[in-house]
């Protein structure tokens, strides 16, 4: 206002008086008087908005709208919202802040959490956000959206809106029949359409989330002050599945729960067929916690729950008639499996318009899809997969990691462990290609390693361990390819018992094979190193679950095996040898 | 013609009001610490209110600030409160049933009493408004989302203006006609009403106001009545005196259909029907092709029986949005478009 007068003048006269006025605003505002922490802190957030923009993607659909996205791994890969990449299909574009347009390929999805995964080519050196804790997240730290709201970023520099986390742990019902946020963040730092997908950083630029609703009102597709994000600990549990290229599911406890009038979170119905009800999960049972954390509310175990992918196994505490129970419960799928790709199919539809005016059902084929050069050898379509090339890519990554790690390994040769069991009984396990064995004081069993192994869970009581261990044999010998039908699966807890509401779950990789009528899932930690098998001979039985703990030099020292609710035995290795395969195959006792 | 370095002045200034807005909030973060402890204290006072509701847009639920440890709670006068079961949850989970206390017609506040005891609760004090400028918190139940023992949401903002509230609510104005905290903050949600605006030392500094639009140029106001102002009428209700009818003032707005050049016949009855006299050569009314005897029937959808509900559909177009009639001509309805709503007319 007290410049607007003077510069009716000539602008030799307005340069001087321009001068002027900044100078006595300078005057009035010295930077000498403001505290050096101060400044500190004006630069320390500059250069965190500086990094986490250069992070920022900004995604456009054609015609279909577009929105944003957040790297998160130098060799590209950026996560966004579902709702995002829907109508731009396989490949999209995506801009940088460089002011330059990539391609990009869809590699996986989470339809209920509204996450998608994509990667950017042409680079290597890719600038991109950390992970943060989320859990660590409060009400009224500082935080900043940086996106692409409204399509703005025409020259592909992100908007920021900065603001303050004005909740945590908010539950968002479901948008239709999937779009759950769970556990999310709830922020007033603007969040306009196109806003979608793009990052949420804390002070100090690193990702605490990446946005994808807002509460709509009367004012229309605009900011109301209320915006929602999904945490980076949620987005941290189905980011190996979405590596995978998977079309993932959320998880369901088998059990739904209700308030009762005391104001305690109980049990309201559950299905026998899950595995909560196996474990011993009953109606009426008060739930204490889930996977570390308390419950508290219906809302904290929707909320809970909502941040664990399908499979996963984790500790449930309950209590019944005064006492407090603690048990390991496999989470099913939100979705039956052919479910989710439906809905998928039929939200696709929907946002394609209404069927043609001929009345006949809308072809359920997808458009053909028509890659760029660049993105030729990056997807293969299969079903149950977003995109099946990416989950090849990290099956082959992981066999990588163990064939590295597992130099110890003789392969044409009969591996014996002997040792002593926990009572200090003596115990050998005996596997070659043709035979398992096992001789434990309560007797010897044997199986036939060459035909399936579906029929025989021995020894009894193990629910398979002989079979587990022959196929953990010929998945270090041979690699998954000559495993069986094996991909990749996903991430799991090393350790689920250990689940604990502080900090971010510790991770490993997870191999799926489907071999000699059995399935198995193997863990696989950085090093490559196999820590984990479950085995199931059945479908619907409870698996054998095994834990290798291996010594410094490779081999297992320990074996930990349980079946069901029991533990079968905990066998500690005193020798490993690698033995002959002789015609009479090693371990026959004469 | 602008010069230039007019231009560039005029950037200088508001680069060092940015620069300002920006010291601002790093001095408090870098010396008075993050609000986040601020947040956590002053939360525990702001409560959920549920009552009735539910239907056709009216939601069941708002927001209330606890201002005695016996539980006495100052929340919004409004629909929510016309239940015989009206239901408060403490930040820690804790659910009560309130009893109405008593209503202040006025200023549109009730007080609600819990069965508590040394229940965490805000000084309400005759304290000198807050400047504008200062940096403000509004802590409240928006959009319901918080429930049980989890937190009500925080939003942080600035004050804006401290004017007096000219608003109303669909076509009448608000009673309360004095000076309100007008907000830099999006505090128009519903579920908010009746939550906290505290500074960022945690001190109330005013109870957020209901859903209500600018009476000059309806668009949805972000404000909150100050703390002397709730102070007063906790006082009044607690001591009897509020329960005065409502104001005289509270009479319906309207807008004069002559500043659009639609001239009607004379009002002579209670319900004159809205035919049309003649349109003012040159108006909107004439350029939409607007005929004498033509009946209005409806203005922007919604149907409009008599002279005086003509003007009061015209009052709930804002100001230049695009205002739509249609009238019955010769048997026929006939949509003609009078193009956008001029500035407010004198009623």
């Amino acid at each position: 206002m007290t410049c607007a007068q003077p510069f009716i003048s000539s602008s030799r006269m307005s340069i001087g008086l321009g001068a002027l006025v900044v100078g006595m605003l300078q005057a009035a505002l010295p930077a000498a008087e403001v505290p050096a922490p101060v400044l500190a802190a004006e630069r320390e957030r500059i250069a965190a908005i500086e990094r986490a923009s250069q992070t920022a993607v900004a995604i456009f659909a054609g015609e279909a709208g577009g929105g944003s996205g957040v790297l998160i791994r130098s060799d590209g890969y950026a996560l966004t919202n579902f709702h995002v990449v829907q109508p731009a299909g396989i490949a999209m574009k995506c801009g940088l802040s460089d002011g330059r347009m990539y391609d990009a390929v869809l590699v996986g999805l989470d339809p209920t959490g509204d996450v998608a995964l994509v990667k950017l080519v042409g680079r290597d050196d890719f600038p991109f956000a950390e992970l943060a804790d989320s859990d660590l997240v409060e009400v009224g730290d500082f935080c900043f959206a940086a996106g692409n709201p409204f399509l703005l970023a025409t020259d592909l520099e992100p908007s920021i809106s900065a603001g303050i986390v004005s909740g945590v742990h908010r539950y968002q019902f479901p948008a239709g029949t999937i779009l759950e946020y769970s556990d999310c963040l709830q922020v007033d730092a603007a969040i306009n359409p196109g806003n979608s997908g793009g990052g949420l950083f804390d002070a100090a630029g690193r990702l605490i989330g990446v946005n994808g609703r807002a509460s709509f009102e009367k004012r229309g597709r605009v900011n109301v002050g209320v915006g929602y994000a999904i945490s980076a600990n949620q987005l941290r549990n189905f980011l190996g599945f979405l590596k995978g290229g998977r079309l993932v599911d959320h998880a369901t406890l088998g059990a739904t729960v209700a308030t009762d009038e005391d104001g305690r979170v109980v049990v309201s119905d559950i299905l026998e067929s899950s595995d909560a009800y196996r474990r011993g999960l009953r109606y009426d049972d008060e739930i204490v916690s889930l996977a570390g954390r308390p419950v508290r509310t219906v809302n904290a175990l929707k909320n809970i729950l909502g941040t664990l992918p399908a499979g996963w196994r984790v500790p449930v505490v309950f209590r019944r008639a005064g006492r407090r129970m603690e048990i390991l419960v496999r989470l099913e799928g939100l979705h039956r499996p052919t479910e989710l790709a439906r809905l998928v199919a039929a939200e696709e539809a929907e946002k394609q318009g209404p069927p043609s005016p001929g009345g006949g059902p809308r072809s359920a084929a997808p458009p053909p899809v028509v890659l760029p050069d660049s993105l030729k050898d990056l997807y293969e379509a299969r079903n149950g997969f977003t995109n099946h090339r990416f989950n090849l890519l990290e099956r082959d990554r992981v066999a990588a990691g163990i064939a590295a790690a597992s130099t110890w390994a003789t392969p044409a040769a009969a591996w014996v462990m002997s040792g002593r069991l926990e009572t200090g009984a003596p115990f050998r396990i005996v596997l070659s290609d043709t035979r398992g064995l096992i001789d434990l004081p309560t007797g010897t069993t044997d199986v036939d390693a060459t035909g399936e192994l579906d029929a025989d869970p021995s020894p009894p009581g193990s629910g398979g361990l002989l079979a587990a261990l022959l196929l953990w044999r010929r998945l270090v010998i041979a690699g998954p390819e000559k495993l069986g039908r094996t991909s990749y699966w996903g991430t799991q807890p090393r350790d689920p018992a250990a689940l604990d509401a502080a900090g971010a779950a510790d991770l490993v990789d997870v191999l799926e094979t489907a071999a000699a009528a059995v399935e198995a899932r193997f863990a696989v930690a950085d090093d490559g190193g196999v820590i984990g098998i479950e085995l199931w001979p059945a479908p619907d039985a409870d698996p054998c679950d095994v834990r290798l703990e291996p010594r410094p030099a490779g081999q297992p020292g320990v074996i930990e095996v349980r079946h069901g609710d029991a533990l079968f035995g905990r066998f500690f290795i005193e020798e490993f040898r690698f033995e002959p395969m002789a015609r009479k195959p090693a371990g026959e006792t004469s | 013609m602008t010069s230039p370095v007019g231009t560039s002045c005029t950037r200088a200034v508001v680069g060092r009001a940015l620069a300002a807005i920006a010291l601002a909030w790093s001095t408090a973060a870098a010396v008075a610490g993050q609000p986040v402890e601020t947040i956590a204290a002053a939360a525990r006072k702001v409560v959920k209110v549920y009552g009735a509701g539910g239907v056709r847009g009216l939601e069941a639920y708002q927001s209330g600030v606890l201002v005695a440890p016996e539980g006495h709670v100052v929340t919004v006068m409004s629909t929510v409160l016309d239940a015989d079961d009206i239901a408060v949850v403490l930040d820690d989970g804790r659910r009560f049933r309130a009893t109405l206390k008593g209503i202040d017609p006025h200023r549109e506040l009730a007080v609600l009493a819990l069965d508590g005891e040394e229940l965490p609760a805000f000084v309400l004090d005759d304290a000198a408004p807050l400047g504008v400028g200062s940096r403000i918190l509004a802590l409240s139940n928006l959009f319901g989302v918080a429930v049980g023992d989890e937190r009500v949401s925080a939003q942080h903002g600035v004050i804006a203006a401290f004017v007096p509230l000219a608003a109303r609510r669909g076509a009448y104005e608000a009673p309360f006609r004095g000076d309100v905290y007008i907000l830099d903050c999006t505090t128009n949600n519903p579920g908010s009403p009746g939550g906290a605006l505290v500074d960022w030392q945690g001190r109330l500094v005013g109870v957020l106001g209901k859903e209500l639009r600018s009476a000059a140029s309806g668009v949805w106001l972000n404000y909150a009545l100050p703390s002397a102002e709730v102070a007063r009428s906790y006082r009044e209700i607690l001591s009897g005196q509020a329960i005065a009818p409502p104001s005289a003032d509270a009479r319906p707005m309207a807008f004069d259909p002559l500043a659009l050049g639609v001239v009607l016949v004379p009002d002579l009855l209670d319900k004159t029907p809205p035919f049309v006299e003649s349109a003012r050569p040159g108006s909107a009314a004439a350029q939409a092709g607007l005929e004498p005897d033509d009946l209005l029937v409806a203005v922007n959808g919604r149907a409009v029986a008599s002279r005086a509900a003509v003007r009061q559909a015209l009052a709930l177009v804002a100001e230049g949005d695009p205002v739509r009639v249609a009238v019955v001509r010769k048997g026929v309805i006939v949509e003609c478009d009078l193009g956008p709503r001029p500035a407010g007319a004198a009623p």
